[in-house]
């Protein structure tokens, strides 16, 4: 490949992942300060309030999304990759840094709110269009025998952009003062995200259209009603649901159970600290990170199908003894206690309002290291009794654990890294932001949106019917999901169409 | 191969139906009627908005595998 041509595909890669990997930034940083964010916009004690904080956190991720996919979708068929994934970048920087301007509730009252969850509609709108294009854009570009490793630098970017959102956070916090950080310094991640867009959009400005698509358009073969070809002709249709019943939602539910699920088992079900479980999943999401693009090369080697199948068959056979595995690991029945370790201490507090709780600490120490903890909290005016456990595990245990989330990290990788040039090439150039742009969000949002609520139902259901495994149960979804995608797969897709100048 | 895709066909009709009964007895109703606002909204999501989409695709693609459009002489399509 000559020089110019390969440094010229590298500015495309960078500045399309760039992108893509501040969108995912500017998404992560409202979850992750979600906490702060319902104290300053959604005050619990206010209904109306509490009811805008539940539309902001389930319409972002699952309605929102895919109509976004639908719009941009449509509007990358009709104008262009280039210009269509610009507003995506500019709409979800402009939202996420208007965001961190709106005052508090306490000083505008209800517009408060009514802003913050307009705002995070828009960021879940713009995210629904930017993936389908920078996807689309990349893989436009790239030739046959390198479109899936050039590719898996755009599935890097929803990873990565979990890491700078968790580090901006970090930093931030580190710098402030825990009261400057609750007053004012939780808006700075917010802030800085429009310096990043900033810095993409000079980047993105310069670049150029797709060839693909540009020579599509000089001949006049655009499609002029992208979402009625996509979805209303039944020759296109039948491989949209094919894309999301054979290949993304199980790529969706192994993506959430990599790399979402397994964070909250290790903090709600093992009770592990819960700065141990960021800091272990943070280590085995970097080590886990570079295999999409292992796997993005591979598929260009031996085919996309075939891997993401085998990421699918052995997360469906190992999910269990995985769990099983990181379930034992730090269990305290499996330990030594420390004789004459344990500790009890019993205090009364007296709230704001007077009321008055009994908590009673009790602190085990293991032979192996591990610290157990347990708070349990009486509110004497009500009787009602709150427990929390927590574990501080030992060296050996977090290194156990790392290696378990590293492997559902690497299934993450086989079913995620291959998939958009896997996208790409299902669909012609006139419909082909659209049509791929819909099954991706519908079997991220939807199937793998669903796996907390559904895992948590299937979990707490076997453990109210004495189920001595009901720590495993939530997993038959992901499962269950997954091989039914898998046998789709299989016998239905073809996967030999390497050809996107269609 | 294109009698097993087509006979298929019958099962993800079925899976359809299953996941549309289910989704509303075990999921969709009992949050919908729980009284919590959080369940209220998130039940709301899963009987008007998700399982349209899940049980609607599960249909018609279970349609189309019956009537061979997934067939290997039509991929090409």
């Amino acid at each position: 490949m000559p020089t110019d041509k390969k440094t010229s595909l590298v500015s495309i890669i960078g500045a399309s992942s760039v992108g893509t990997m501040i969108e995912w930034y500017d998404f992560y940083i409202f979850g992750s300060l979600a906490t702060i964010i319902s104290t300053k916009f959604f005050p619990q004690e206010n209904p109306t309030a509490a009811f805008l904080s539940t539309l902001a956190t389930f319409a972002a991720g699952f309605v929102v999304r895919p109509f976004g996919a639908l719009f941009f979708g449509r509007l990358g068929d009709l104008i262009g990759r280039k210009y269509t994934f610009m507003v995506t970048l500019v709409l979800m920087g402009g939202a996420t840094f208007l965001i961190g301007c709106i005052p508090s509730y306490e000083t505008i009252g209800f517009m408060a709110p009514v802003l913050v969850l307009l705002l995070r509609l828009l960021q879940g709108l713009a995210l629904g269009g930017e993936y389908g294009g920078a996807a689309t854009y990349v893989a436009e570009h790239a030739p046959n025998n390198q479109r899936g490793f050039m590719t898996s630098w755009i599935q890097t970017t929803a990873t990565v952009g979990l890491f700078v959102s968790l580090l901006v956070i970090m930093g931030t916090r580190a710098a402030l003062s825990v009261e400057d950080f609750e007053r004012w310094g939780w808006r700075v991640p917010f802030w800085v995200s429009i310096l990043m867009v900033l810095i993409s959009y000079l980047i993105r400005k310069n670049m150029h259209e797709s060839p693909v698509f540009a020579k599509a358009k000089a001949e006049g073969k655009t499609s002029t009603n992208p979402l009625k070809e996509s979805f209303g002709n039944k020759l296109n249709f039948k491989f949209v649901l094919l894309a999301l019943f054979g290949a993304v939602m199980g790529q969706g539910v192994i993506w959430y159970t990599g790399q979402f699920y397994a964070m909250s088992f290790l903090e709600k079900t093992m009770n592990i600290n819960k700065e141990q479980v960021d800091s272990l999943m943070f280590i085995a999401l970097i080590l886990g990170t570079p295999f999409f693009l292992v796997f993005g090369w591979l598929s260009d080697k031996i085919g996309r199908k075939w891997i993401m199948m085998a990421g699918m068959l052995i997360a469906i056979i190992s999910y269990r003894p995985i769990y099983e595995k990181m379930y034992q690991t730090t269990l305290v029945g499996n330990k030594t206690e420390i004789h004459g370790s344990s500790n009890t201490l019993a205090i009364l507090k007296k709230g704001k309002d007077q009321h008055a709780d009994s908590i009673i600490t009790t602190t085990k120490n293991y032979t192996d290291g591990t610290q157990y903890t347990e708070v349990k909290k009486v509110d004497l005016n009500t009787q009602l009794t709150t427990t929390k456990i927590t574990i501080d595990i030992n060296k050996s245990d977090r290194k156990m654990l790392i290696w378990l989330v590293f492997v559902q990290v690497l299934f993450v990788t086989m079913v995620y890294g291959p998939i958009a040039a896997f996208l790409v090439e299902m669909f012609p150039t006139k419909i082909r932001y659209t049509s791929m742009s819909l099954p991706y969000h519908i079997g991220n949002g939807v199937f793998g949106g669903l796996l907390p609520a559904v895992a948590t139902y299937l979990a707490s259901n076997a453990k109210s019917n004495g189920d001595a495994q009901w720590y495993l149960e939530g997993l038959w979804y992901p499962i269950a999901v997954a091989a039914v995608c898998l046998l789709i797969g299989v016998i239905y897709i073809n996967g030999r169409d390497k050809e996107i100048t269609d | 191969m294109n009698l097993i895709k087509k006979l298929l066909g019958i099962v993800w009709l079925a899976l359809g139906v299953a996941v549309g009964y289910f989704g509303i007895t075990i999921l969709g109703i009992p949050k919908l009627s729980s009284g919590k606002q959080d369940d209220f909204v998130f039940g709301a999501i899963i009987c008007f908005i998700l399982l349209p989409i899940v049980v609607g695709g599960l249909l018609v693609f279970g349609k189309y595998a019956l009537q061979g459009e997934y067939d290997t002489a039509k991929e090409g399509d």
